[in-house]
């Protein structure tokens, strides 16, 4: 976990061009983008971005007319590509040059005017397009993609998203910000302790509340058993899309004992409640911890045996193994993050990069080469062992934990805080700024969904059109955590 | 070899249905709440500023599990301790008012069924689920639904892909602008006679997104939900609870009879 805060005053706001230089400076040092944002400024817009330089966040800023707008940066540093996208649906701001301003969630609009939107054509006698979408065939959450295909070779996906968009970011604006929890863990509900966790962090962190080292381990440990719950359900998904009955009812049932534990610790299967600011709801003694353990054993022990059958499935590897293949060229260009990235070989993992609670308590790097549906599937059943393992270590030792919350000060003014905590998709990412009266100011997240959608569609061109689904379901990503 | 590790997991896998749905308590799940008979201090309204979606009113106390999202923040919140929830998943209700838990009520107000619908449905229904803003826990809670150990199958019970072979729609989500039109047509595809279950707190009342900027209810308004499950998300045991205990089917046994 990285939690970075600064004085809005001493961040100095750079003349566009100097901005644009910083920028490209920061990319040829190796520095990595995690996030840029605008927030209205009266007539302006000022504009953030974010690096992670090792186990530090570095910001940069700069103010500019939306009107007049500035020369897009996506063709030098593609990873952008998104945030300048956001930057001006949400904004206005005119972006010269950007190859493609598609909005990213169509905020304000209603389905008439998605409906409408040109999609990219391609023309040949034998191309046609299938659409998919909003509403899936199971029971998912809504999206649209559209196919251009040749025959049963995509040549080109093109999604389209903002069905889910329901104006979180408005809505926290217009709450106490120190009471924000309950809409913070729906922003994406399979990820309700990682946006939790980072909420929360970034609150302590404005007004400077230290947190008791076991408290911050309850937190982990809710976290790694969301992390352990989902990629079990990523599994079962993607092994009832492959056919794979064994997968399908062995990861299902698994990942209820997964949930199951959480819910004995904090009260819900989904780690709501587990964080607050200032606190936690989870709980543990002898007796649950002994349940824990109970739980976490079997899942080591039956885990291991579906693993094995899954692994040496011949049928399984035949159907994922160099499908929907996304480079480590091309993920690192498109500044995909987590799972994505690491199942590319690229070992971004804010809990491994950060200083504090991981490295009292390591927890095993993963990384699986390939890029493809296989490597995601392996780096998925690899990081449920590694959280696991890590699980019983720190459950193995004595803790006692009860529900606290803290009674915490008001925001103090002037502030940005940057909260970024490794959920089970990847890096989530709070930032928060107050204005001169103390105020939420802005308040911006960024699920890890909203950079890998991109990488889902590069990773279909030249695949079969069938292999469409499982390629999806290897990537698992959130549709409310991009649309907000 | 293949056949051997196939066999390891299904003898890993034993049994793992839950035989008693209707009777079952999940360990530690914050379910329905119970209020305490009994005054509440002077001028306390500890409780009500607690609540993130307004769910309690007061004089007398009550929770309307249409908004609740159970966070338990009013138990912690209530000098008096009037407030618990207890491990019940079992709050399916017909109609809006009959979510509202009161003090004093020794049991709450349980799900009568419908005639009507147990003639048509006790013995297959089928249902198409459309997420409207939903965060995923709905959607992932409702799926569970179907694993082997909740096994709504067994009950006649199904998850459709067209909505043409449905007759129930199951909502969730706060229903947001750009899922107006395509809700509609979903349920516009649905042969009679059908109906319209609402699942967790956003879909019930908006939750916690009543009136956010993004969210237009207008079709909640217009048809009225026949079966309102709350949660936030709901377990998976109060969803098939709510649908059998509306079918009129007590138990296993009776789906037969």
């Amino acid at each position: 976990m990285i939690v970075h805060r600064e004085a809005t005053a001493a961040i100095e706001t750079l003349a566009t061009d100097a901005w644009r230089t910083t920028l490209l400076e920061r990319a040829r040092a190796g520095l990595r983008p995690v996030t840029m944002y605008g927030r209205r400024d009266g007539e302006r817009v000022l504009v953030t971005v974010v690096h992670q330089d090792g186990p530090r966040l570095v910001t940069s800023r700069t103010s500019i007319a939306p009107a007049h707008g500035y020369h897009e940066l996506t063709s030098e540093l593609p990873a952008l590509h998104c945030f300048e996208r956001e930057l001006h649906e949400q904004l206005g701001v005119r972006i010269a040059g950007h190859p493609w301003l598609k909005p990213i969630r169509f905020e304000g609009l209603d389905q008439a005017a998605m409906g409408s939107y040109p999609f990219y054509k391609i023309d040949g006698k034998e191309v046609h397009e299938v659409a998919v979408g909003p509403i899936h065939a199971g029971v998912i959450e809504p999206g649209s993609f559209r196919f251009m295909c040749f025959g049963e070779h995509v040549l080109h996906l093109e999604i389209h998203l903002g069905y889910q968009h329901r104006g979180v970011e408005h809505r926290l604006l217009e709450r106490e910000p120190r009471s924000l929890a309950p809409w913070i863990e729906t922003v994406a509900g399979d990820t309700s302790v990682a946006h939790g966790w980072a909420y929360a962090a970034a609150i302590e962190c404005l007004v400077g509340h230290a947190i008791d080292p076991e408290l911050e381990l309850a937190r982990a440990v809710a976290l790694e058993l969301e992390r352990v719950g989902m990629h079990l359900s990523s599994l079962a998904g993607l092994s009832a899309d492959l056919g794979f009955l064994p997968g399908a009812s062995t990861y299902g049932r698994l990942r209820t004992t997964a949930i199951n534990t959480a819910m004995q610790l904090c009260g819900s299967r989904f780690g709501r409640g587990a964080v607050r600011p200032g606190g936690s709801g989870m709980r543990l003694d002898p007796e649950l911890t002994r349940l824990a353990l109970d739980n976490i054993a079997l899942l080591r022990r039956d885990g291991a045996i579906i693993d094995e059958c899954f692994l040496s499935a011949r049928s399984v590897r035949h159907r994922l193994a160099s499908v929907g293949v996304l480079s480590p060229d091309m993920t690192e260009q498109l500044g995909a993050v987590g799972t994505i990235a690491r199942s590319a070989g690229i070992p971004i993992d804010a809990r491994l990069s950060a200083h504090g609670l991981y490295e009292h308590h390591p927890i095993q790097r993963c990384t699986e080469p390939g890029g493809d549906c296989w490597a995601r599937a392996r780096l998925r059943i690899a990081e449920i062992t590694a959280s696991l393992g890590w699980l019983e270590r720190v459950l193995a030792e004595p803790h006692a934990w009860k529900p606290e919350r803290a009674q915490l000060p008001s925001l103090p003014p002037g502030q940005l805080t940057i909260a970024v905590v490794e959920g089970w998709r990847g890096e989530v990412v709070h930032c928060l700024e107050t204005g001169s009266d103390g105020r939420l100011v802005h308040y911006k997240i960024q699920d890890p969904s909203l950079r890998n959608w991109m990488g889902l569609a590069v990773a279909v061109r030249g695949n079969d059109i069938s292999d469409f689904p499982i390629c999806n379901k290897s990537f698992d990503l959130s549709y409310c955590g991009n649309d907000l | 070899m293949k056949m051997f590790k196939s066999l390891r997991v299904r003898i890993s896998q034993g049994m793992q249905v839950i035989a008693d749905v209707r009777n079952a308590k999940p360990v530690g799940f914050r379910g329905l709440p119970r209020i305490a008979a009994g005054e509440c201090a002077e001028d306390c309204s500890a409780c009500v500023a607690a609540c993130p979606t307004g769910a309690i009113r007061l004089a007398p106390l009550s929770i309307d599990l249409g908004r609740c999202t159970f966070c338990g923040d009013c138990v912690l919140a209530c000098p008096e301790s009037r407030i618990e929830l207890t491990t019940e998943p079992r709050m399916g209700a017909a109609s809006r008012e009959d979510l509202v838990v009161t003090a004093g009520a020794d049991e709450y107000t349980r799900l009568r069924a419908n005639a009507g619908f147990a003639k048509l449905f006790r013995r297959s229904l089928k249902l198409r689920q459309v997420s409207a803003g939903g965060c995923n826990g709905c959607e992932l809670e409702l799926n569970a639904t179907a694993n082997v150990n909740f096994d709504l199958q067994r009950f006649g019970i199904e998850w459709v892909a067209s909505p043409r072979h449905a007759d129930a729609l199951v909502v969730s989500g706060p229903l947001t602008r750009t899922m107006k039109d395509a809700v509609r047509l979903a349920w516009d595809a649905m042969p009679e006679p059908r109906f319209v279950v609402a699942v967790g707190a956003c879909a019930i009342s908006g939750g916690l997104y009543e009136g956010a900027s993004g969210v237009e209810r207008g079709f909640l308004d217009e048809v009225i939900p026949a079966l309102y499950v709350p949660g936030c998300p709901p377990h998976p045991l109060t969803f098939v609870n709510a649908v059998l205990d509306l079918l009129g089917v007590s138990t296993q046994k009776d789906r037969f009879t």
